[in-house]
């Protein structure tokens, strides 16, 4: 009897992955047991994509991780103070963190509190949307002088970034600042050093760097480029803004305005070439008339590349950059129009330098890397285990957002990417549209059934984070520890006209966030 | 220059009555109530249900001309082909149109020319060319929106007019690739 039923549970045993692998699998396997989900990074990329997984799969629980007490990543610590409307989507995400199968655990990173194998091992699912929170660098000599910060560096610094409260660049002892760089983010932090005091204060800009912006001195600020106005790596909407400060006179060279054919040609292909370079061409005949004494300059600086630093007279801090002129050549493998050095220098000399040249992600152990391009190899958002074409996919592992294609907004290109519509993606290169494509491989991947075999049910989601996170006695912020900074923020905030006042320490947050 | 005026002004209005957080609630919980009843219901009545649906949410903001709503009827093409029409009040933007209605198009910015998510595609270039021209701030917007077209605009920013009645918009296909397992596009 006892064996006949040992028998009987064996034969159902056997059956079972038939079972599984039949009709009804993808019924049964998502009735039965939930999809566990965890989203490292709180960003857009990490939230579209639990908003998208929530969606697509009624199974799944989402656990997002965010190393930091507060939710939402580059909408908080990148995105400019004064463009609130652009922040506008943290209301989306909010009801996200709302939904009862999602849940946010701020203050717990990847790497230290809990290690990239222990969360394969917890979830079915692990998407990596930390982001890049690392900077390129020049690689030319000076470039660690004092008085030379990197862009990200500067604008978490005035977005109250708690990594980086204690930046204090000097604006007092100079009139001219240098930007190397000429995409969204260099014109932000040119449109912040440039911008009348009075329109920041009602903004929700940390209250040092107001402080320390309405003691600056600066009155010129240069943005400088490699290339020239119609490879210009800004939008229209910041461009138009920059170009419209009041009181800033902006200093366009004529001779730079000057196309050749191959530029041209990039005008008539790309849309957003063009809008950019009208812009340009524009405000350079509106100026240049104009020359107010009590004026401040924005100076776009084409056809230079930084070569050297030069310290200033007394010593460690930057005087001057050494530019280098460069022309537009076609490059023989991409086409594209690339600077090269002509070995004519000039110096341009300044008090402050911000580099805004790209970020560069960060590995964690046990993530495939390509050191070179600052990227996770992947096929549609899956891990692959090496860039060679041998590469197999890290079944469970996805990677979304700028660590999956490069913070310069442009899709890798590598061979698996073969067949991703990666001419669309170059146009709109935005997390909505990244995550909506990893999701659909992540949906794929579990109708598959490779996500949840079933042989393995040791997987347990959200509990096995919190075992871990309570054996290591790491205190996590909850959303609604999240939900107690924000309404004291606003609190703090309300008397200065301010949307908000920042806690800018980590002190400071986990002790509003009561943890 | 005068519709430009009107239209601010309609966005002024717009803005007026959702007032944030409170217009969440609102709509949400006026599409809440319309899929509540509709599940209870005969599909014939739906559209007398929308109306009330609209009166609904008017009477609880008590804004203007709450007896005298014109609608038009719009259609919504979906990513999958499938389609869903709807009545809209004129003076309404199809984004709001839209999220009243459970249809998916993205809306981050809530309407303030900040993002590029509720980009639609105008179906017949006859209505298009009914619409006032895009402002550069539309324009601008619509460099970053994905898969471009000529009949491009943004949700927010069309609003429901009497001429307009019959207005097919499809939402842009951004995961036309998995629509069909296994189905491989051809490289650009």
């Amino acid at each position: 009897m006892v064996l006949g039923l040992r028998i009987l549970s064996r034969a159902v045993g056997e059956l079972r992955p038939l079972l599984v692998h039949g009709p009804t699998r993808g019924f049964s396997a998502s009735a039965s047991e939930p999809l566990h989900v965890c989203v490292v990074g709180s960003g857009p990329a990490g939230f579209y994509t639990a908003e998208k997984m929530l969606k697509g799969h009624e199974g799944a629980q989402v656990d997002i991780i965010d190393r930091l007490p507060t939710p939402f990543g580059l909408v908080r610590s990148g995105v400019a103070p004064d463009h609130p409307e652009t922040k506008i989507v943290v209301n989306q995400f909010s009801r996200v963190a709302a939904n009862d199968r999602c849940s946010f655990f701020g203050n717990v990173t990847l790497g230290r509190d809990i290690s990239l194998p222990e969360l394969r091992k917890t979830y079915h699912v692990v998407v990596l949307a930390y982001g890049a929170e690392s900077d390129r660098s020049l690689g030319i000599p000076g470039e660690d002088l004092k008085r030379i910060h990197s862009a990200r560096e500067f604008v978490w610094w005035y977005n109250g970034h708690p990594d980086m409260c204690d930046l204090s660049p000097d604006f007092r002892n100079t009139e001219s600042a240098v930007v190397l760089g000429q995409g969204n983010v260099a014109l932000d932090v040119a449109r912040i050093l440039l911008r009348c005091k009075t329109e920041l204060a009602t903004t929700d800009i940390s209250d040092y760097a107001l402080d320390a912006l309405r003691g600056s001195t600066i009155r010129k600020v240069y943005l400088v480029g490699r290339r020239g106005p119609v490879q210009a790596a800004c939008t229209a909407k910041e461009l138009r803004e920059i170009l419209g400060l009041k009181n800033v006179r902006v200093c366009i060279k004529e001779a730079d305005l000057v196309t050749s054919p191959a530029d041209e040609e990039e005008i008539r292909n790309s849309r957003i070439q063009r809008r950019v370079y009208e812009l340009l061409s524009k405000a350079a005949s509106a100026h240049k008339d104009n020359n107010y004494k009590d004026q401040k300059e924005l100076h776009f600086v084409f056809f230079r590349r930084p070569t050297r630093f030069i310290t200033s007279e007394n010593g460690s801090k930057v005087g001057a950059v050494q530019l280098e002129k460069t022309a537009l050549k076609g490059d023989e493998v991409t086409g594209k129009q690339v600077a090269v050095g002509t070995g004519k220098f000039e110096e341009l000399k300044c008090g402050l330098v911000l580099k805004s040249i790209g970020y560069k992600s960060l590995p964690v152990q046990g993530l495939p890397f390509d050191k070179t391009r600052g990227v996770v190899p992947n096929l549609r958002g899956r891990v692959l285990s090496c860039e060679s074409e041998t590469a197999t996919v890290e079944t469970g592992l996805y990677v979304v957002g700028w660590l999956k294609r490069g913070p310069t907004g442009i899709v890798a290109t590598n061979l698996h990417c073969a067949e991703e519509t990666v001419e669309d993606l170059k146009n709109s290169p935005n997390s909505y549209t990244v995550s909506v494509i990893m999701v659909a491989s992540i949906l794929e991947d579990d109708k598959k059934g490779v996500l949840r075999p079933p042989s393995n049910s040791e997987k347990h989601g959200r509990p096995g984070l919190l075992e871990i996170l309570e054996q290591k006695n790491v205190r996590f912020v909850p959303f609604s520890g999240w939900e107690k900074i924000d309404s004291k923020e606003k609190m703090a905030g309300q008397p200065r006209n301010k949307p908000r006042e920042k806690i800018t320490t980590w002190d400071g947050l986990l002790e509003a966030a009561n943890v | 220059m005068l519709s430009r005026i009107s239209r601010i002004g309609a966005r002024l209005l717009r803005e007026a009555k959702a007032e944030t957080r409170a217009g969440h609630l609102i709509s949400s919980q006026g599409s809440l109530y319309q899929r509540h009843v509709n599940r209870h219901s005969a599909p014939v009545v739906t559209p007398v249900l929308s109306l009330r649906n609209v009166l609904f949410s008017t009477a609880t903001s008590g804004g203007p001309d709450e007896s005298s709503q014109e609608k038009i009827s719009v259609t919504f093409v979906n990513k999958d082909g499938s389609e869903k029409t709807i009545s809209v009040p004129v003076g309404m933007s199809m984004l709001e149109a839209a999220h009243e209605n459970d249809i998916e198009l993205e809306g981050a910015c809530e309407g303030s020319l900040a993002c590029s998510t509720c980009h639609v595609i105008v179906m017949d270039v006859n209505y298009y060319n009914k619409l006032e021209d895009p402002t550069d701030e539309e324009n601008d917007m619509l460099d970053l929106a994905f898969g471009l077209t000529e009949t491009s605009r943004l949700g927010c920013q069309v609003i429901a007019k009497p001429e307009l009645d019959g207005l097919r918009l499809a939402l842009p296909a951004a995961t036309r690739n998995f629509a069909v397992d296994g189905y491989v596009p051809k490289p650009h």
